[in-house]
């Protein structure tokens, strides 16, 4: 596809501030389709990058300007569902919930949940190292991919890992996943299946304050409690899905936790019951505890509609993604909160506490005077909290274009020049996906900016960031 | 030499010292010794090495020097054993942050004084986190709580120039940059020394429960695996064990959670074994390594019986006498010879179940034997993927300085 007009759509992906126009997008529809496209672009010294379902959320599908862009989305085929072996083998572009739905006939489930399911490609998670609602419990894309397909940036279709667990020599299986599209093109995935858990249950807590919503999440997980979810939202970000969708969260709430927990009967209910223990004692002044899968949906409403929720409350909005220790999780809301009060902009809190994983949005007036440069800064203090105690700039989003300044910040010199050694092995010519993931040397990395607009599958109505 | 030892001394001063025969590395003879309390030192030693071009091969407790090919050469052999200890423990985030040297018995004792464990089997005893990690040796837990590779979440490593690198973080959710703590994981110790490791933890449970049932061959085994492995009783590990050629085999399932519904649990489990008997002990051979000479092999589940027949069957032919033992739910199995296993029954054996193993989608190794054993064998196998490995190597390590051959492919 070399039309203009038809180009315009690969221009970005879900960050859509980045953007350039590819020369050329292929859509592929097989391998052997990949393999001589990159083939043809290694040959030419041409960059390319590879693109699913362009749901990223940092840039990483961006197209390199007058570059190819491999659009993988055509190759949906489940080309295996092998319950015995608790596997399946699909092609890159299949979407995260196909699989699910692939394997449940057998009672089985792939695990990986990002809030894109719907519509998002495995290719993508593979890329991207996806986690999701439920990683708290179940990890990410790399706890859960055996075998992998792969274009090489020169051009080779070869096979990593397998069917089998503990493929000999090195793990590049675990080197591929969250690579970002920059060591290759997976062209065929496969991924363990789990069975469904026997029983689930859900808990809506309502706190009084972050303060004690935090300290409660720190106990649970200090408890030795393994929910497969812990939810958190604060006022504000209360405050916006009530008028968005209603959920009726208990009035008056200063924080909410949503805390699920999946596995034998047995083991849930007694935990479940451990877990809303500790939320009283933490100060929880309302517990709900879903009665069936309604009530389940209906807790999960609000937190899901969260994001979507916000141009309620501000026009525009920086969202991070850092992640801290979860003992200090208290502390650094308290200390985030602070930062919003210095600088008179608000910061709703809406994210995956269970693991630490803040999602603060720093809400702003792009049309107001000064005040896009002064929440620039306010979300780039708040990744110096996470940095500061030993987190990470990226939970789950990835560093693709926009985070690549951070990544200078977390990682010295030393530390993103052993990564360059892994890329330069893949992809000697630079070719593949350049500029994207691991800062080259010397780049002046893009500071973090604002998201302008809804993200095209929220304008779609067919996706929701949470 | 002298004066080579007189540098390492300078570049580690809690000591250096010429090697002696205990000191060998799988039969290869070692020049120097070198003890380095930090990666700084790490570092030093490496430049030392690299200018008299001396092999490095870190060590650990020395528990799995003989896992692979012996190195060509060994001249230096890295002791961490003064690199030992905890540095960062906060328990309400269920992450530590070891040093590479520490061993996981220390480890485990620390961490069960908190309710907390590893949940990475110590296979080999006296194994250090570091010896864990750059072989990937682990156990029954496995089934649950993954492999090593799901368990580090950042480590520091020193490169073959002396750099020193960390990858990774000290948190459970994390995708900034590569996850070069994969590549380190079982790489062998031929990409760089590691010298901290973050682990994620998990807490010890109250009750744990072992179901074990005796069959007698392999053919009853099969129903009875599927029926397990599709039960909601899910239990935590899933073991089985044979003495080869003709022995019972042994299942033995553990179950692990409250005190309470654990025992509910276990009996369902029991119900599945068809009529599995309950214990808080695990049998004598839980979660130890068969040996000395360990073939591992590895499979996809459903393939799980015909291997374990097919193994039974080649070790008969053979006349061999051992055991066979693994993660029945996870698709690895060790097969153990005696120390004496002829070299060319080895060789056999192994031509034997390279050929049920490519029927079962995996892969079978020669894991340990004598180096006598391993010389003119290939005991990788095929390496999917060895292009790309000899690349990684090339980057990390042009001039071979680390464990030069001992990994697949000459790596």
């Amino acid at each position: 596809m070399t039309d203009p007009v038809e180009l315009a759509t690969y221009e970005c992906d879900g960050l859509t501030n980045f953007r350039a126009r590819p020369a050329v997008a292929v859509l592929a529809r097989s391998a052997e389709e990949v393999e001589t496209t990159v083939r043809v672009c290694a040959r030419l010294g041409v960059p390319f990058v590879a693109r699913g379902s362009g749901t990223g959320l940092s840039g990483g599908a961006v197209p390199v300007s007058d570059g190819v862009l491999v659009v993988t989305a055509k190759m949906r085929s489940v080309l295996s569902v092998r319950p015995d072996d608790r596997r399946a083998v699909v092609e890159p572009g299949v979407t995260n919930i196909d699989v699910s739905r692939a394997a449940a006939p057998y009672g089985l489930f792939y695990a990986p949940d990002p809030s894109s399911q719907q519509v998002c490609s495995v290719g993508g998670n593979v890329a991207e190292n996806s986690g999701g609602a439920h990683c708290l419990k179940y990890g990410f894309t790399t706890n859960h991919v055996t075998g992998l397909e792969v274009v090489t940036p020169e051009g080779e279709r070869v096979e990593l890992g397998g069917m089998a667990p503990d493929t000999p020599g090195y793990d590049l299986v675990g080197a591929f996943v969250g690579s970002e599209g920059t060591l290759g093109v997976a062209t065929r995935v496969t991924v363990r299946l789990l069975p469904l858990p026997e029983a689930v249950q859900t808990m809506l807590a309502a706190f009084a304050d972050m303060d004690s919503a935090g300290r409660a999440v720190s106990a649970v997980i200090a408890a030795g409690l393994v929910p497969s979810a812990i939810e958190m939202m604060d006022a504000l970000a209360i405050s916006a899905v009530e008028k968005a969708v209603r959920c009726g969260y208990p009035a008056g709430a200063g924080a909410v936790l949503i805390v699920e927990l999946d596995g034998p009967r047995g083991e849930v209910e007694p935990g479940l019951a451990e877990a809303r223990r500790i939320c009283e004692e933490e100060g929880a002044f309302e517990v709900r505890v879903a009665a069936g899968d309604a009530e389940r949906a209906a807790i999960w409403r609000g937190r899901k509609a969260a994001f979507a929720a916000m141009g309620r409350l501000s026009p525009s909005y920086i969202v991070q993604d850092g992640v801290v220790p979860r003992s200090s999780l208290a502390e650094v809301l308290h200390d985030v909160a602070a930062l919003s009060e210095q600088a008179g902009i608000k910061v709703a809190n809406v994210f995956h506490a269970g693991d630490g994983n803040l999602h603060p949005l720093v809400l702003f007036d792009d049309q107001a005077e000064g005040e896009e440069p002064r929440a620039e800064e306010l979300a780039e203090a708040i990744l110096g909290l996470c940095i500061a105690r030993g987190g990470s700039v990226t939970g789950e989003h990835g560093v693709g274009l926009h985070k690549l300044a951070a990544m200078e910040k977390m990682f010295s010199a030393d530390d993103l020049a052993t990564m360059l050694l892994l890329r330069s092995a893949f992809d000697p010519d630079g070719i593949c996906n350049p500029g994207k993931a691991v800062p080259a040397p010397r780049l002046c990395g893009e500071p973090p900016r604002p998201r302008h607009g809804a993200h095209p599958l929220q304008e779609a109505g067919v996706g929701e960031i949470f | 030499m002298s004066g080579t030892l007189v540098e390492l001394e300078a570049a580690c001063p809690a000591g250096a010292r010429p090697a002696g025969e205990a000191d060998r590395v799988d039969g290869v003879d070692v020049e120097l010794v070198a003890y380095p309390r930090s990666a700084p030192e790490v570092a030093a030693a490496l430049a030392v090495a690299a200018r008299h071009a001396l092999a490095v091969v870190a060590r650990g407790a020395g528990t799995k020097l003989d896992w692979g090919y012996p190195p060509e050469r060994a001249g230096l052999v890295l002791d961490l054993s003064h690199m030992s200890g905890v540095i960062e423990y906060t328990s309400d985030d269920l992450v530590v942050r070891v040093k590479a040297g520490t061993p996981l018995s220390d480890l485990a004792e620390r961490l069960s004084g908190a309710g907390q464990r590893l949940a990475i089997d110590e296979v080999v005893p006296g194994s250090t986190a570091g010896g864990a990690v750059a072989t990937g040796a682990c156990g029954p837990l496995r089934h649950a709580y993954g492999a090593v590779r799901d368990r580090v979440l950042g480590m520091t490593v020193v490169r073959p120039d002396g750099v020193v690198a960390r990858a990774g973080s000290k948190v459970v959710k994390n995708v900034a940059g590569y996850d070069l703590a994969k590549l380190f994981t079982g790489s062998y110790g031929t990409l760089g020394v590691l010298t901290e490791l973050i682990f994620k933890l998990a807490p010890l449970p109250a009750a744990r429960l072992f179901v074990s049932a005796p069959y007698p061959g392999t053919a009853e085994v099969g129903p009875v695996l599927s029926a397990l492995l599709r039960s909601q009783a899910a239990p935590e590990a899933l073991e089985l064990s044979r003495t080869l050629p003709d022995g019972r085999v042994e299942l033995c399932a553990l179950v692990e959670g409250r005190q309470g519904p654990a025992e509910a649990r276990a009996a369902t489990v029991a119900a599945a074994l068809s009529g599995g008997e309950v214990s808080p002990s695990a049998p004598s051979w839980w979660g130890c390594l068969p040996g000395p000479v360990t073939v591992k092999l590895t499979t996809v589940l459903s393939a799980i019986p015909d291997l374990a027949a097919q193994a039974s069957e080649a070790c008969a032919a053979l006349g061999l006498t051992g055991t066979l033992r693994g993660s029945a739910g996870v698709g690895v199995l060790y097969l153990g010879l005696p120390a004496e296993t002829e070299r060319g029954a080895i060789a056999t054996l192994l031509a034997e179940l390279r050929r049920a193993v490519t029927a079962a989608e995996g892969h079978a190794t020669l894991l340990r034997a004598p180096a006598a054993t391993k010389a003119g064998l290939d005991i990788w196998g095929p390496v999917p993927g060895l292009e790309l490995m000899h690349r990684v190597k090339e980057r990390f390590d042009p001039g071979r300085l680390l464990a030069p051959g001992r990994f697949v492919g000459g790596i």
